[in-house]
């Protein structure tokens, strides 16, 4: 019964922030202007305009999906390697910690004030003679998008994997090595197989966290809604197409199936991954 | 109205439907307070003379001692002026909320906040969202109604054309030179530097950007694809900007060429005199017209108050400040006429040659099904 009493507030805050929001999402999804049932806004979506969305989205969030898992991956096993408790482990960990949270439109911002037409790094360049000026390579869905989200994704990675790789017991090696295997042998055939659910696990977060964020790319991009959650938005602030609202519900029970799907793949390994580490 | 995306942190979907979640679970405290005077409440009075004239119209308004307004840039169209004089005037204390946000978002909020005090009194619209919402609007005419032309208001009062403007191009004068035309824009000397207000799919001004380029490219506002394909051109020749321009970015230099309303550029220039030599172009043959819509919310909490500001706007006083500001008043023919018309702001509005084109809703309709399917193909 107490337990019940403490996670009450918790309960009650995710009803009215995601319940209540799903709930009208999904139902609006199959609702037309007037209240009616259809199944318009669902066709909406094979829209060219909507398909692309979804697929850069899709691509832009696997992409930097890898490259954090991977980079942070490393950066992750280099931080386990320091001492325990030590300075630069305490550094990393909590550099990564106020990284990992850094988005939206300050994020944006530090890359328009450091790269962007006026950065100093653009200005600093062409006082060296090399001109960046005319590119406006960062205001583009992919090179700038890609390059913007990973400064997130790395730290996210980090924070979220190193628990696993200081899971690895140092036993397990010098078993490996005592029964003769290499140093190969062992990643390949001991540490590898233990961290691949967390590293997959850990990557599926990082697709969801770009999938879904918007103010970054808001930030940055203004035109042509390149990405899905721009798209979306689009839909219910528009003044210039009307009455789209539930398209973008749709759209957005679109996403919503999207990042389920790979959620449950996250719980499945996760399961997997707890059973190995022996949690 | 103003910009084309509200900037918002989180999730778009996420954070909008949790508005209308919150917007469920708030509660519904009533503040109307309609001032009964003269023998009619305030909040269906149709005109001032319904509740016995301007003074007494004065004394309702002041009873209420408010007026809610939103989506009031203070720098567009000299809003800031206009409210500080309105202030100044009755006494009463203006609550300016979002500045920023768009005229899909006042209607929201109207809706949202039906029934308590913070509801939005007054909606500063474009014409498109205005005309979808009438249903949300009172009727109301104010003094100066007759000068409005018929053309530009509706005849029961629900709506009235308040100022506008035709579209044009802004430039930095010490950084770029100066465009003659629209096409002007594709050679290398603006590579990396042309941007357009708004995406064209969601906000007004984007929208009549792509209407004035089509037009001088020999486009009619029945066909604006030469718009779209001349932006694409511009895209693929390096020019154009997908950064959404702003005051900042216009000072800092990011965006040195922005196509938007004249009086936006003109009180641009003004605000940067000394710093900046920012001109604007009104490219000839290609003259692009638009209004904004001023209506009253049928639920507005200080219904007096809403009146009154109304009274204002429309008066030579809030009109010669619109002008003050590089916008067009809706008035400008009789105030001209009567020589009430503030001539030195009259002189410095950007020259026009050629007739102003303003797109009829099926124009605009075709317009936009053409951009929903084209826009972020040409510039993806």
């Amino acid at each position: 019964m107490g337990a019940l009493l403490g996670v009450l507030p918790f309960f009650a805050y995710t009803t009215i922030f995601l319940a209540i929001p799903t709930i009208i999402v999904v139902v609006g999804a199959f609702l037309d202007g007037r209240g009616h049932p259809t199944l318009g806004n669902l066709r909406a979506l094979a829209q060219p305009q909507v398909v692309s969305a979804f697929v850069r989205s899709t691509v832009l969030s696997a992409v930097t999906a890898t490259l954090g898992a991977v980079f942070g991956a490393l950066l992750a096993y280099a931080v386990s390697t320091a001492r325990e408790g030590g300075l630069l482990r305490r550094l990393v960990t909590s550099l990564c910690g106020v990284l990992a949270q850094f988005g939206g439109v300050t994020l944006a911002f530090a890359f328009v004030a450091t790269v962007g037409f006026q950065g100093f790094v653009t200005l600093w360049l062409e006082h060296l003679g090399i001109d960046l000026a005319g590119s406006i390579w960062l205001f583009e869905p992919y090179k700038g998008l890609i390059l913007v989200y990973t400064y997130f994704q790395i730290p996210l990675m980090l924070i979220v994997f190193l628990p696993a790789v200081e899971g690895l017991k140092p036993q397990w090696g010098e078993a490996a090595e005592s029964l003769g295997g290499s140093t190969w042998d062992y990643w390949r055939h001991v540490a590898g197989p233990i961290l691949a659910p967390s590293f997959i696990g850990a990557m599926l977060l990082l697709f969801t966290n770009a999938f879904s964020a918007y103010a970054t790319a808001a930030a940055l991009i203004s035109q042509g809604s390149p990405i899905i959650t721009l798209l979306i938005g689009g839909t219910f602030s528009s003044e210039v197409i009307l009455g789209q609202e539930n398209v973008g519900k749709a759209m957005a029970l679109g996403m919503v199936a999207i990042v389920a799907l790979v959620m449950t793949i996250y719980a499945l390994l996760e399961r997997r991954a707890t059973k190995w580490l022996g949690r | 109205m103003k910009t084309p995306m509200a900037r918002r942190s989180g999730l778009a979907a996420l954070a909008a439907v949790t508005l209308i979640g919150l917007a469920a679970c708030s509660p519904p405290t009533s503040t109307s307070n309609s001032g009964s005077t003269g023998g009619v409440k305030a909040s269906s009075a149709t005109s001032a003379k319904d509740l016995g004239g301007m003074a007494a119209l004065v004394d309702a308004a002041k009873k209420e001692g408010t007026l809610n307004v939103i989506a009031l840039p203070p720098d567009w169209a000299n809003y800031g002026a206009v409210i500080a004089g309105f202030e100044a005037k009755y006494g009463l204390k203006v609550n300016s909320a979002q500045p920023d946000a768009s005229s899909a978002d006042e209607i929201t909020a109207a809706k949202n906040l039906k029934g308590q005090s913070t509801a939005p009194d007054v909606f500063d619209l474009g014409g498109v969202v205005a005309s979808a919402n009438t249903a949300i609007f009172a009727a109301y005419k104010v003094a100066t109604f007759d000068d409005v032309p018929a053309t530009l208001k509706d005849a029961n009062g629900l709506w009235v054309n308040d100022y506008g403007g035709y579209m044009s191009i802004g430039y930095d004068a010490g950084k770029v030179p100066a465009p003659k035309t629209v096409a002007d824009l594709l050679k290398p000397a603006y590579r990396g530097k042309v941007a357009l207000n708004g995406d064209p799919t969601k906000a007004g001004a984007g929208f009549s950007g792509v209407v004035m380029a089509a037009l001088a490219q020999g486009g009619t506002a029945d066909d604006i694809s030469k718009g779209v394909a001349f932006f694409k051109t511009l895209k693929g020749a390096g020019n154009f900007l997908p950064i959404d321009p702003t005051p900042a970015t216009v000072e800092s230099g990011q965006t040195p060429v922005v196509f938007d309303w004249d009086y936006l550029n003109v009180a641009q220039g003004a605000k940067l005199k000394g710093k900046m030599s920012w001109k604007t172009v009104i490219p000839a043959g290609a003259v692009v017209g638009g209004y904004y819509v001023q209506a009253i919310n049928k639920d507005a909490p200080d219904p007096a108050a809403a009146r009154l500001w109304q009274e204002y706007l429309y008066s030579d006083e809030g009109q010669n400040l619109w002008l003050k500001g590089g916008a067009r008043p809706v008035r400008e023919e009789a105030m001209v006429k009567a020589g009430t018309i503030d001539q030195a702001a009259y002189a410095a509005l950007p020259k026009a040659t050629g007739t102003p084109v303003f797109l009829t809703s099926a124009q605009r309709d075709k317009a936009n099904t053409y951009l929903s399917a084209n826009w972020a193909k040409a510039i993806g």
